[in-house]
């Protein structure tokens, strides 16, 4: 534990119970309601390789035209290539699209109207050996859900893990209740647990939300550590529990793993198919109606926003407003993304915007900055950049809004400077992006924080 | 406000690359995100939303907790100047006349500094090929708070080119500074012109006056300093006996406390800085680590300094260190400058305390200076990354220990 982390934590039964005081919710309009929308369903779905942080050198196994099936291999990384990444559904391959330099970009796939799945065979966990059981999952397109820490990239089926984390909850900004996306998938869970048991040489640790009651989806579920967890964002980033858990050290490998992925390894296990079915939430302020979707993952997004919107001038965001990353409204949902928000585009002047007071949220209480008085509302949020890029120059707001024993600004610096050294002794193994975004939204200097860290890692992963 | 941006827009290629005027790029991107805040967005990747602070606010609002102490010290500038030459006895007496006469003083060195560094500050953007940062708002307000009214403008202006160009500029510009930039001009004009900075005649503006018949224009400081020396009376009681031409009670704690004392602009009135105090710290602009750990330091050593008292100003009731001299101004604006101040959360602690520490043993031990902020402040911004260092090496010790353990 760290003595600057503000946590408390204590050992029950094993598990363990953290509260974490550091960070910030961010309250957006246009959560989604908990109902199933009856949006058209979405017709191209695509694989986008630059969604895979850490594949390297992607070999496309498709042809356009070609017909495939759910779990069919379309895309294998030469440097990793047991792992194979699968079409999520049945259908014709539409367009493989180069960007500059035939940078690989889209597979994309029309879909059939009824998805046919590739027959894989169920598994029985129990007669597999470790190493029979990761290739069979890497060999079905589940595996890329498994992510290896450090680094977040794809994991390597050779590496045996130390722990495997699955936080059970996000407190990203209008992220998916999982409780109710993933209702119902009670024994893919139990299964995709069971096969993650056997992948590890220590424990599953599943780390639930602990500022209320466990939801029924995971409270019977057997084999994991639970620990529950509770605080602001980022409480829910896996990262942060993995920090106060069991951190990673130099040289150590823990995997990490969303509850879609685990009930996705669950049905191939039970049922002997790649199913990437999954309900997502469908956010943001500027959507008329704002609620879940089934749909699969690669999902063209336009079906759920075109017709959707009550203005104009949107910006789509596969994933939430954090982390997540600018698409068209044509375009396709991103692997490890379970969400999309759609906001208001910020592309205006504002005389003296610096000076008038606003009610825009703000982390800060600085002059003029008013949100910190109703600390309840829920705001909307466009994607302005509110300001220019400045020297570092306030201390103490990162720190504040990491809770994890690790000086972000430190950090930051030395990777700007490029100090092999200091970037790891800093702390680079025990983060990825999503870890420090909220620093990226607080800084007042408006540094590009989450590709700093993305530099950092790489700087020490390709070294 | 159409009519600007039309105007903004249409000269704007002008400035950038390939225009004819590429190289003031940045004096113009100062000028145009004062008028409006830019429209650009927020990238593909990444935060997608950003929080509605931007740099212009934070350095605006510490400009805004300055200004009690400005309206405050411009007041005592005017009422210092009557009091000296027998214009008036009340402290609301003659009210306007006293904020004319401060306000004639006052605002020149304001603008002179500001001009002065503004010009600085945009050669070196051009020329460096960097923003033109917001810092300044605050250093360009600091510096004429700091000094006593009676300092000539040039010396002011000088002053602030040297601070701002060898403070600041040779290492790199802002956030990069190793010293407070306000706090060198101080320095620099402490030490280059010591007699209009330093000594008994420069505190309260004269004119072409004569002072009434027994008047002194000593500071807390040094009569308390004199004390000790001569050791007649206890430093209390010397404060209480000074200056009783103007009134009595003029160095009681009250007043001094009050500010209703002659001194550099701003830092006499130990209520307005702690008015400054409180909106840093409601803002959360600066640290009230280091405002709490300045202030305890020095009460903490004033403390020590009691008990090992073999003069009359060791023997000083702690407290009187808080509301003489600059040490609450010091603290609150100065010592708080995030660039260079400590910049660990632990840190901040220590460096706070060790500046209220120092302030007060170079006060009581020290008879070439008889205040102990400046010195304190600057020492502690040279040691500031020390400090930080030995933080930061536990913070790395710990992670390396979790390895091994």
């Amino acid at each position: 534990m760290g003595r600057f982390s503000k946590a408390h934590s204590s050992k029950t039964d094993m598990s363990k119970i953290v509260k974490l005081k550091k960070g910030f919710d961010i309250n957006l309009v246009g959560k989604a309601k908990q109902e199933l929308a009856d949006f058209a369903p979405a017709q191209t779905f695509a694989i986008k390789p630059t969604d895979f942080i850490g594949l390297q050198r992607p070999k496309v196994l498709v042809n356009e035209g070609d017909t495939v099936k759910a779990g069919t291999p379309v895309l294998i990384d030469k440097a990793l290539d047991q792992v194979i990444y699968a079409a999520p559904v049945s259908g014709k391959i539409v367009e493989i699209k180069r960007g500059d330099r035939r940078k690989l970009l889209e597979i994309s796939i029309l879909a059939d109207a009824t998805i046919v799945h590739e027959q894989l065979g169920a598994v029985n966990i129990a007669s597999l050996d470790r190493d029979a059981l990761a290739a069979k999952l890497a060999a079905s397109g589940v595996w890329p859900n498994i992510i290896q820490r450090p680094y977040g990239i794809v994991a390597n089926p050779a590496d045996t893990p130390k722990s495997i984390f699955i936080s059970a909850f996000d407190t990203h900004p209008l992220a998916p209740d999982y409780a109710f996306a993933l209702q119902g998938q009670e024994k893919y869970l139990q299964a995709g647990i069971e096969a993650l048991a056997k992948l590890t040489s220590g424990k599953v640790h599943l780390n639930v939300d602990g500022s209320k009651a466990t939801p029924s989806v995971f409270a019977e579920l057997k084999g994991a550590q639970v620990n529950k967890f509770s605080g602001p964002h980022p409480a829910g980033n896996v990262g942060v529990q993995i920090h106060h858990l069991d951190p990673i050290n130099k040289g150590e490998i823990a995997w990490t793993i969303t509850p879609y992925g685990v009930a996705q390894i669950g049905k191939l296990i039970l049922e002997g198919v790649y199913d990437a079915s999954k309900v997502i939430a469908v956010t943001g302020s500027e959507l008329t109606k704002a609620a879940y979707v089934k749909t699969y993952m690669g999902a063209s997004v336009s079906t759920f926003v075109k017709g959707n919107l009550n203005s104009g001038h949107v910006r789509v965001i596969s994933g939430n407003v954090l982390t997540g990353e600018k698409i068209s409204l044509e375009g396709f949902l991103g692997f490890y993304h379970n969400q999309i928000t759609v906001i208001p585009e910020g592309d205006y002047y504002e005389f003296m915007g610096w000076a008038k007071p606003t009610t825009r949220l703000s982390y800060h209480r600085a002059l003029g900055l008013l949100s910190f008085l109703t600390p309840n509302k829920e705001f909307v949020m466009d994607s302005n950049g509110r300001g220019e890029e400045r020297a570092f120059v306030q201390t103490g707001v990162f720190e504040s809004v990491t809770p994890m024993d690790i000086l972000p600004v430190y950090l930051l610096k030395a990777i700007m400077a490029e100090d092999f050294d200091e970037i790891e002794e800093l702390g680079i193994y025990e983060i990825v992006e999503e870890d420090l975004a909220l620093c990226e939204f607080v800084d007042v200097s408006k540094h590009p924080v989450q590709e700093l860290v993305r530099k950092g890692i790489e700087l020490i992963q390709y070294s | 406000m159409k009519f600007l941006r039309d105007l903004l827009d249409k000269q704007k290629p002008l400035f950038e690359k390939g225009g004819k005027l590429e190289s003031l790029y940045y004096a113009f991107e100062a000028g145009e995100t004062f008028m409006f805040s830019p429209k650009h967005t927020t990238g593909i990747k990444g935060a997608q939303v950003k929080d509605a602070i931007d740099l212009k606010r934070m350095m605006i609002t510490v400009v805004i907790a300055m200004i009690p102490c400005l309206l405050f010290g411009m007041y005592n500038t005017g009422h210092q100047h009557l009091l000296a030459t027998g214009g008036t006895a009340g402290l609301w007496e003659n009210f306007g006349e006293k904020l004319g006469i401060g306000a004639m003083l006052v605002l020149p060195l304001v603008l002179v500094a500001y001009t002065a560094g503004g010009i600085v500050e945009a050669v070196f953007a051009i020329v460096r090929k960097h923003p033109i940062n917001e810092g300044f708002l605050v250093t360009g307000m600091l510096i004429p708070l700091v000094v006593p009214a009676t300092t000539p403008l040039w010396q002011v202006a000088l002053a602030t080119v040297f601070a701002v160009v060898i403070a600041k500029e040779v290492f790199g510009g802002t956030g990069m500074n190793v010293l407070n930039v306000a706090m060198t001009a101080r320095a620099f004009l402490y030490f280059a012109y010591p007699a209009q900075i330093s000594g008994d005649q420069v505190w309260t503006y004269l004119g072409d006056k004569m002072p009434v018949d027994g008047f002194s224009g000593a500071t807390a400081l040094s009569v308390v300093y004199n004390a000790g020396v001569e050791g007649t009376q206890s430093a209390v009681e010397a404060l209480a006996a000074h200056n009783t031409v103007l009134g009595s009670g003029l160095y009681e704690f009250a007043n001094l406390f009050m500010g209703w004392i002659p001194g550099s602009i701003g830092e006499t009135s130990t209520l307005m800085a702690l008015i400054g105090a409180a909106i840093l710290i409601a803002t959360g602009v600066a640290s009230w680590k280091i405002i709490f750990s300045g202030f305890a330091g020095a009460y903490i050593m004033g403390f020590v300094m009691n008990l090992f008292a073999v003069n009359e100003y060791m023997a000083l009731p702690p407290q009187y260190h808080w509301v003489m001299g600059g040490l609450a101004f010091g603290i609150v604006f100065m010592a708080t400058d995030p660039v260079s101040a400590a910049q660990t959360e632990t840190g901040k602690w220590i460096y706070g305390l060790l500046i209220g520490f120092l302030t007060v043993i170079i006060r009581v031990t020290n008879p070439a200076y008889p205040e102990g902020i400046m010195l304190a402040v600057l020492f502690m911004n040279v040691f500031a990354p020390l400090i930080d260092y030995y933080v930061v090496k536990a913070n790395k010790t710990r992670r390396l220990q979790r390895a091994t353990v």
